[in-house]
């Protein structure tokens, strides 16, 4: 049955060429267009870490004071610490794995004295970090706690990195050196991508990753400037102790909380903790702290560009002008078919037969506009690497989540806009149409 | 034109009539928004930065092996690149306009101000930086020799002057008697404004957020930032920029190889910076082309097979003495009254759609007339998209009436 109302349905396809054509490609242009916003979308909003979103947490602390903060949050917050903060927060380890960090940037002296020496994206970071993240390694492991205490010049570096360094080769032991410095590597990742990476939203979340890894600590001793953005308030004293003493906000934090009991007790630490700040004359205000898992912290630093959101709305809007166009054309040919139907319905078809003979029509409609329109996100994703920006070459390409998010929302949007024609159709009075012919 | 017919006509053709009054008005609503971002952008991308863009280059030095005599190196590197054939002037800064981050501070007039009276960016220069910018003075005097000190990240040594954009000065000051008076920028000491520029855009470039809403404020501050990082603005005499830019790389290196140079022109940064919503301005412009063409698609569809549907009646009509001209003018009619009411609803919708996005995402409001203009090409299209079917109708034989069904 199925598949004789299937072919039943590409005769008619074939009959009527050009509207076939028309109506086949409104749903191909709607869905490409659609499709290539929402893949765009979907790999800026995504999770970046689902097995541990949802235990991963952002602290905040006022340490401003509730009249300082301009422009900034509508919660009066700002989404970085000061280096007072981090250390009072590591000190105290009320969390089951934390880690404050910051990004710098150094020069990397090749072994080969031809070749130039070339920045790299350094994180430094205490130990908690690989097993916090969840970070693969290839060779070696994490630095120790006790090279955290000690300062010590030790290093984790990418894959990528290791790649271009050592050949791929073992590097665990060998020495790289970075800024005039000689770090001992203790480790080589294996892959690792986050996407957006959530840890520091203040440098480019889409690019640019980490290639280096470095103790806080030791990066603190060598005066490494962190680079991304650096907020201060009032007056800073001069010098690096200066910068360390002052509230100026640059550094990142983030604590692995395994159960909603281990989140009330750090909810409830960190407003102790800004209490005790209070009373030790540092704030002259009440404690103001906050704490967010990965995803509430990604929609509240709202990071995906109004852009994207506005292109998805238009796009939107096209399918739905693609999709009515597709309702019309539809109509226009069921109708110019009416006498047929008539002739169906005399020879003893029943309603329900003729209403699922056109909804298999439409939906071999919707099916080919759909694969059409996948080629046509292929083709707008294309179009908005090469417009848009150099961070959607790592975002921008389809899954088979994607292409089945395609197929299905054109079928089901397809078979939608037929639902009108076809019951129209199933209406056909036998008798009129026959008589008219 | 007698309306009255083709109204009977078209209640046995609600559903059409509906789809494509609806698919206008949806068209309509996407397509003002669309214009009015595009226009938003097209304005926002191409305000001048106020420097004289097309001769300027930057340069972003960094030294590997941290050398502490930093601030003789500094001016060995001016020294030379003000030497070289072709540049007219140059100066070491601590960031440029386009460059999409750097310094942004708080402005306050009193000491103790609670909430800042303005935004603005943080430029630091020499005697050089305004000759090198190709900035106007239009009040005050520019820095001396004398005034311009080092000073690192946050070791800021007393100043004794500011310059500010005219921007700036009538935010601070709206009574325009900016110049002479006293500031705190980033320390808790006043300085007072020695000189006004016209203008000097920051280093910001994002279209929209807290940042567009003081992109003309800058203050320029007497120092040379001293670290293993320097920014070298240069200008080169017209028409010489890219060889410019090669034999200054090739000094920077001569003078010391041990460090990682990265130049780009003003137009390169302007490019970059601007990817963002250039991009933005083709899509959207894509999807509304492809929007109008979907929609004609639409009506020449459902427009044909109304014509096929009244072949006979049309040759009826034309039997009875009706001209060529009037089965056209009929159907135009027809997708006029159907526009017409599309439009209309439109143009509701459109301004429904302006300030929803406005208040949900960053937005700008529509101008009225945006709606009205989308209204004007909707019409135009639909009258466009009806000619073919109506002049196929038209073609039809009066013999086809006396032959019957």
């Amino acid at each position: 049955m199925f598949t004789y109302y299937f072919r039943l349905g590409l005769r008619s396809l074939r009959r009527n060429m050009v509207l076939t054509v028309l109506t086949i490609a409104a749903i191909a242009v709607g869905i490409g267009a659609c499709m290539t916003a929402l893949t765009v979308f979907r790999a800026m909003s995504g999770d970046p870490i689902p097995q541990k979103s949802s235990q991963l947490f952002a602290p905040q602390i006022d340490n401003w004071g509730p009249d300082k903060h301009n422009g900034g949050a509508p919660d009066r917050l700002e989404p970085q610490l000061s280096y007072t903060d981090v250390l009072g927060l590591m000190k105290a380890h009320a969390a089951n794995r934390q880690a404050g960090m910051f990004r710098a940037r150094l020069p990397l002296q090749p072994g080969d004295p031809k070749q130039k020496p070339a920045k790299v994206m350094v994180r430094a970071t205490f130990t908690d970090f690989f097993p916090m993240f969840d970070v693969p390694f290839k060779f070696g492991g994490p630095w120790s706690a006790s090279d955290d205490e000690s300062h010590a010049a030790v290093a984790v570096i990418t894959k990528e990195m290791n790649d271009k360094l050592f050949g791929g080769a073992n590097s665990v032991g060998k020495t790289i050196r970075l800024g005039n410095e000689p770090y001992t590597v203790s480790g080589v990742l294996d892959d690792w991508q986050l996407l957006p990476r959530f840890y520091d939203l203040e440098v480019r979340p889409f690019s640019d990753g980490d290639a280096v890894f470095l103790p806080f600590t030791h990066a603190i001793e060598k005066q490494m400037v962190g680079i991304g953005s650096t907020s201060c308030n009032g007056d800073v004293d001069p010098g690096w102790e200066g910068r360390l003493r002052s509230d100026c906000l640059w550094l990142q934090f983030w604590a692995e909380l395994r159960t909603e009991t281990d989140v009330q007790n750090y909810r409830a630490f960190l407003n102790n903790y800004a209490a005790e700040q209070q009373r030790l004359g540092r704030f002259h205000w009440p404690p103001h702290t906050q704490l967010r898992d990965v995803k509430q912290w990604l929609q509240y630093r709202n990071i995906v560009p109004s852009e994207v959101r506005i292109l998805i709305l238009v796009s939107f809007g096209f399918l739905l002008v693609c999709l009515m166009n597709a309702m019309g054309l539809m109509l226009a040919k069921i109708m110019g078919r009416a006498g047929d139907i008539g002739v169906r319905r005399a020879l003893g078809a029943s309603r329900g037969a003729i209403f699922l003979q056109c909804l298999i029509e439409t939906g071999v409609v919707g099916l080919a506009g759909g694969l059409f329109g996948l080629l046509l996100t292929a083709l707008g994703l294309w179009a908005a690497r090469s417009l848009l920006s150099k961070e959607f070459v790592a975002l921008a390409h389809l899954d088979w989540a994607d292409t089945g998010i395609a197929v299905l929302l054109a079928v089901s949007a397809t078979v939608l806009a037929g639902l009108y024609p076809t019951w129209r159709a199933a209406h056909v009075q036998p008798a009129w149409q026959l008589k008219a012919q | 034109m007698e309306v009255r017919p083709i109204l009977s006509a078209m209640r046995r053709n609600k559903f059409g009539a509906f789809l494509i009054a609806t698919q206008m008005a949806v068209t309509l609503a996407f397509l003002a928004n669309a214009l009015t971002l595009v226009e938003q952008r097209m304005a926002w991308s191409g305000r001048p930065t106020g420097i004289d863009e097309a001769d300027i280059f930057v340069m972003q030095s960094e030294m590997v092996d941290h050398p502490d005599d930093l601030p003789a190196r500094l001016a060995r590197d001016l020294d030379a690149l003000r030497a070289l054939p072709g540049v007219v002037d140059a100066y070491a800064t601590n960031m440029y306009p386009l460059e999409g981050g750097g310094w942004i501070e708080t402005v306050n007039l009193t000491a103790d101000q609670k909430t800042p009276t303005a935004n603005t960016a943080h430029y630091m220069g020499d005697e050089h930086a305004l000759h090198t910018m190709g900035l106007t003075l239009i009040a005050g005097r520019n820095f001396s020799a004398a005034e311009v000190a080092n000073r690192t990240d946050n070791d800021v040594p007393p100043t004794s002057g500011y310059i500010v954009t005219k921007a700036l000065a009538a935010k601070l000051f709206p009574n325009g008697d900016a110049l002479g008076k006293s500031i705190f920028v980033e320390t808790s000491k006043p300085v007072p404004i020695t000189g006004i520029v016209d203008r000097l855009e920051g280093p910001m470039s994002v279209a929209t957020g807290l940042f567009s809403t003081f992109a003309e404020n800058s203050v320029l501050s007497p120092y040379r930032l001293i670290g293993d990082t320097n920014v070298y603005m240069v200008r080169a005499q017209p028409g010489r920029r890219d060889a410019v830019l090669k034999s200054a790389e090739a000094k920077l290196f001569a003078l010391d190889g041990n460090r990682i140079l990265r130049s780009r022109s003003m137009q390169q940064v302007r490019a970059d910076a601007y990817r963002g919503d250039h991009g933005l301005i083709v899509l959207l412009t894509s999807i509304c082309l492809a929007l109008l063409i979907v929609t004609a698609f639409g009506i020449v569809g459902l427009t044909s097979y109304w014509v096929a549907q009244r072949r006979q009646q049309i040759g009826i009509r034309r039997a009875l003495g009706a001209t060529r001209q009037a089965i056209v003018r009929y159907f135009q009619t027809e997708n006029f009254m159907i526009a017409a009411v599309g439009a209309a609803v439109g143009i509701a919708f459109a301004i429904a759609l302006n300030l929803w996005m406005v208040h949900s995402f960053e937005m700008v409001r529509m101008d009225n007339s945006r709606a009205l203009v989308g209204a004007f090409i909707i019409l135009l299209l639909g009258q466009f998209a009806v000619l073919w079917p109506a002049l196929r109708a038209a073609s039809i034989p009066p013999a086809l009436a006396t032959r019957g069904g």
